[in-house]
């Protein structure tokens, strides 16, 4: 029996395995894709917001704050890439000014720290890359950009290595009371567990009416964004955004932590759960919203269109809560649930502990990790690097400069991927502009050796998404 | 301090080399990212190559193994399994291998010879899903080709590029059922002879006008939507037509590979996507010259070998002589009808005796007139009896000819006399 069961590893998943780690648990993550932080953690504005657009007073407030003064230690600690270069919401016109001045007062209301309002001239001088007409901005120095997929499989790996198990492909199809706790059946047998922690995302409603009486129901929202070319990723150096509607926060334009440039959501309800297809319209509309705020961005220099899921349901506010004793909802995470994450498994633990959790220190915790990044070391250090392991004197990703050192750490990371997507999200191979066209069939050849399966075998993401067929008339050898 | 560094081992990189050598340029370095040389055109299996340069039909990989052979014949020194991470202004080449670390090169001269990488499908922003299935055809030619690995079994091909329409055939003759060959513009991409020889003759139907509008399948391709589209190339609604199939291979145009040379702080050209050349592909930046696709994108290997024999050549003399005066330059622009030129300026002092035009038209003409006006009068004008963008042209321009016009710009257009 399990002390603790987390259904879902995307980045809140992954947050509370983090903190439960902590403490001398046995604790187990249920994840029904092959890798972790493969969804919507995966697909969003990849974002750490200072905290003034929720309203006072709710979980998002807190927790978004908390999470963002987190955030910073935390990816340190973690080795994640994450920049604090602050962002600015523009107006267009005087009449936009006021939606400036009360997110300004909604932000000292949450505790934002050094929030300013500049006027059209110095948010110009702040921002060259702003559109001539801009009347005005909010500036908040706190606002960071991270890379919110390795943020996530960071905070899993570390739990894994401090004695959490996962469990991928295992999907939950009911969960019912035992004595003690609950039982959960998947795809691949039943796990018990004392308490429970709902993180199952976009179906964590359905989740949720396994042990209780619906009260919530996730309605999907989509949203979808280009990735542009390095050769774009200095047109802003703060994140852009526009004074939001009622459809959110509205179309962002940002430099990304890997030195590209990000436009995007559209917002999009979607009736398929699953549906994070592109569409002509949506790419249009951030398109042009994105060329609003940022005029000189060359959208042909786009390298990937993408969507996610923002996880929203009728509610206003995350829906955090014992929804049955030892059984937790962390539902309805939509913006700023990136942001939030850290706090928001925080704030689960407190209420663990309420539902009759004990925990106890581990002495041996250790909550760092570190990891080799080729590009970034000075030619001493590469040089040093290479005559230790010859791998990463090898480069396999052109575009991204990563070495088959650096596939090879991943593959014996403490959850090592199985796809060449998974390898993407976390060596960096297939990032760059030529999207792994060249490094694909290499990295599978790389993960068909190491792994001693078939070519036929690797997937490029998750399961069921197969690359080869087979082998030609004559067939061939793969070598990496 | 080195004579001369070849970045690329491809076919370009090759006749480069041989070229400088030739030219007595002695202490030069290949460096070649793959674990051989040859480039793109080991993977090149089907014939086809090397027409104009040796007047047979080569195999890709037999015409770059020719080129392998001469250059043994040379002294040139080659570093394989090595990546070019970094060119400055000063000519230093900062190159990683599993072998030798980090190190950093230096030579007199400099010829860059990356080639051209995919457009993926991000460049065009194909709506739909993001399934497995989806390969530029140039991965998928790689899968086949080197690995002997199949990609899939029922194939819709949107662009009708060289590749893409090599590799329509390679797929069928590999048991696979290329169901369509899909095209945006009213025209091909690619060379005749290939339309002819890997759709037509094997009945693989060519969509011109049409485009992708969706992509369905969660995993892997399932099914993919096709539309005509109207002459803004907007999809038209009510013409779509569904295909149900497990692979999309892209063959949407190729783009000089040039982030090294906006390292070293090279002019580049936005029509090409390559580095501004003059009359014997030397950059803007002086010592350092450029051939092949990282120039602009050919449709022959033998047109590449030329011209890199061209830039070796040149690269031998600045070596020996040190660099040449820049004045009196003619700018080469683009008039009606003409998409890029290459070289884009000529420096008279620089032309033997004759310079070469290589260009791209921007719509597929009929019987026509290519027209060279330099200031105010026509000096030359070349007759073609038809003209299309997949087709690299080329024209001789006498150095006398040059001598007689003025100084500033010569403008090459098209006058079509009669449409096909």
């Amino acid at each position: 029996m399990y002390d603790v069961a987390i259904v879902g590893c995307g980045i809140i998943g992954a947050a509370a395995a983090y903190e439960l780690s902590r403490y001398r648990l046995r604790t187990v993550v249920l994840e029904k894709r092959n890798d972790v932080c493969d969804a919507t953690t995966k697909a969003n504005s990849a974002i750490i917001h200072a905290g003034y657009d929720p309203e006072p007073g709710t979980l998002m407030a807190k927790l978004n704050v908390r999470g963002a003064e987190l955030a910073q230690e935390l990816c340190a600690r973690l080795d994640v890439p994450y920049r604090r270069v602050g962002s600015l919401v523009l107006a267009f016109r005087e009449e936009e000014r006021p939606t400036l001045e009360a997110l300004y007062r909604r932000g000292v209301r949450n505790g934002v720290k050094a929030l300013s309002l500049l006027d059209a001239s110095e948010a110009h001088a702040m921002e060259p890359g702003i559109a001539p007409d801009v009347a005005g901005a909010l500036y908040a120095p706190g606002a960071a950009i991270v890379n919110p997929w390795e943020y996530g499989i960071a905070l899993a790996e570390t739990a894994v290595k401090n004695g959490t198990e996962l469990r991928r492909s295992s999907e939950v199809l009911s969960i019912g009371r035992i004595d003690g706790g609950w039982r959960i059946l998947t795809n691949r047998g039943s796990v018990d567990a004392g308490f429970v922690i709902n993180a199952a995302g976009v179906s964590s409603d359905k989740v949720h009416n396994m042990v209780a009486a619906p009260d919530f129901t996730i309605r999907p929202i989509r949203g979808e964004y280009y990735l542009l070319d390095k050769s774009e990723g200095t047109r802003v150096s703060h994140v852009i955004f526009q004074c939001p509607t009622e459809n959110g926060k509205g179309v962002l334009v940002s430099p990304t932590v890997h030195g590209n440039l990000i436009a995007g959501p559209n917002a999009q309800a979607v009736e398929d759960g699953g549906d994070v297809s592109n569409t002509a319209q949506g790419m249009e509309f951030v398109r042009r919203a994105a060329l609003r705020s940022v005029p000189s961005i060359s959208f042909r220099d786009n390298i990937r269109n993408f969507a996610g899921l923002r996880a929203a349901c009728e509610r206003d506010d995350f829906v955090i809560r014992a929804a049955a004793p030892g059984f937790l909802d962390l539902a309805g995470i939509k913006s700023p649930g990136l942001t939030a994450a850290p706090a928001v498994a925080e704030y689960a633990l407190e209420l663990l502990r309420g539902e009759g959790l004990k925990t106890e220190k581990k002495a041996d915790w250790d909550g760092t990790r570190k990891k080799i990044r080729f590009r970034d070391l000075s030619a001493e250090e590469k040089n040093r690097l290479i005559r230790k392991n010859p791998a990463y004197g090898r480069v396999i990703c052109r575009c991204e400069t990563i070495t088959e050192g650096e596939i090879l750490d991943a593959l014996h990371s403490p959850i090592p991927p199985r796809s060449i997507d998974g390898v993407k999200r976390r060596a960096g191979s297939g990032m760059g502009r030529c999207q792994g066209g060249f490094c694909g069939p290499r990295v599978l050849a790389i993960l068909a050796r190491e792994y001693h399966m078939a070519p036929e075998e690797i997937p490029q993401d998750n399961d069921g998404s197969w690359i080869l067929s087979g082998e030609t008339k004559r067939g061939g050898s793969a070598d990496a | 301090m080195l004579d001369l560094i070849v970045i690329g081992g491809g076919p370009a990189g090759l006749a480069a080399a041989c070229s400088a050598w030739e030219g007595g340029a002695k202490n030069i370095v290949i460096v070649e990212r793959d674990r051989e040389l040859g480039g793109i055109l080991n993977q090149c299996i089907h014939n086809g190559f090397g027409l104009h340069y040796f007047q047979e039909e080569l195999t890709g990989p037999e015409y770059a193994g020719r080129f392998i052979r001469m250059l043994k014949s040379t002294g040139v020194e080659v570093r394989l399994d090595t990546m070019v991470l970094d060119v400055t202004e000063e000519k230093e080449v900062h190159i990683v291998s599993a072998a030798e670390g980090y190190r950093v090169l230096r030579a007199k001269a400099v010829i860059l010879a990356m080639g051209c990488r995919e457009r993926a499908r991000g460049a065009i922003s194909i709506p739909g899903s993001r399934p497995a299935g989806i390969f530029t055809a140039g991965a998928a030619q790689r899968y086949v080709n080197i690995e002997g690995r199949m990609v899939g079994s029922r194939i819709l091909i949107l662009g009708s590029g060289d590749i893409g329409l090599i590799m329509a055939r390679r797929m069928t003759l590999e048991g696979a059922k290329v169901l369509a060959c899909v095209e945006l513009m009213p025209y091909s991409g690619g060379l005749n002879r290939n339309i002819v020889q890997c759709l037509q003759d094997f009945g693989i139907p060519l969509y011109l006008s049409h485009t992708i509008v969706d992509i369905k399948g969660n995993a892997r391709v399932e099914q993919v939507t096709i539309a005509r589209v109207d002459a803004r190339r907007k999809p038209i609604p009510g013409t779509e037509k569904i295909f149900n199939c497990d692979t999309v291979l892209l063959s949407v145009g190729l783009i000089p590979e040039n982030e090294l040379s906006k390292k070293a702080g090279i002019r580049l050209d936005r029509r090409t996507n390559g580095p501004v050349v003059c009359e014997n592909m030397e950059t803007s930046v002086p010592g350092i010259f450029a051939c092949g696709n990282v120039v602009h994108v050919h449709d022959l290997v033998d047109f590449v070998t030329a011209e890199s024999q061209r830039a070796g050549a040149a690269a031998a003399e600045y070596i020996a002589r040190g660099e040449r005066p820049g004045c009196d330059v003619l700018e080469l622009t683009n008039g009606d009808g003409v998409a890029y030129t290459v070289p884009q300026r000529i420096r008279r002092s620089g032309v033997k005796k004759s310079a070469e035009v290589f260009f791209r038209v921007s719509r597929v003409c009929g019987r026509s007139t290519l027209c060279v006006r330099c200031g105010d009068g026509d000096i030359a004008e070349f007759k073609r009896d038809h003209l299309a963008p997949g087709e690299m042209e080329h024209i001789v321009l006498p150095k006398a000819l040059l001598e007689k016009c003025g100084s500033g710009n010569l403008t090459i257009s098209v006058k079509e006399v009669s449409h096909d």
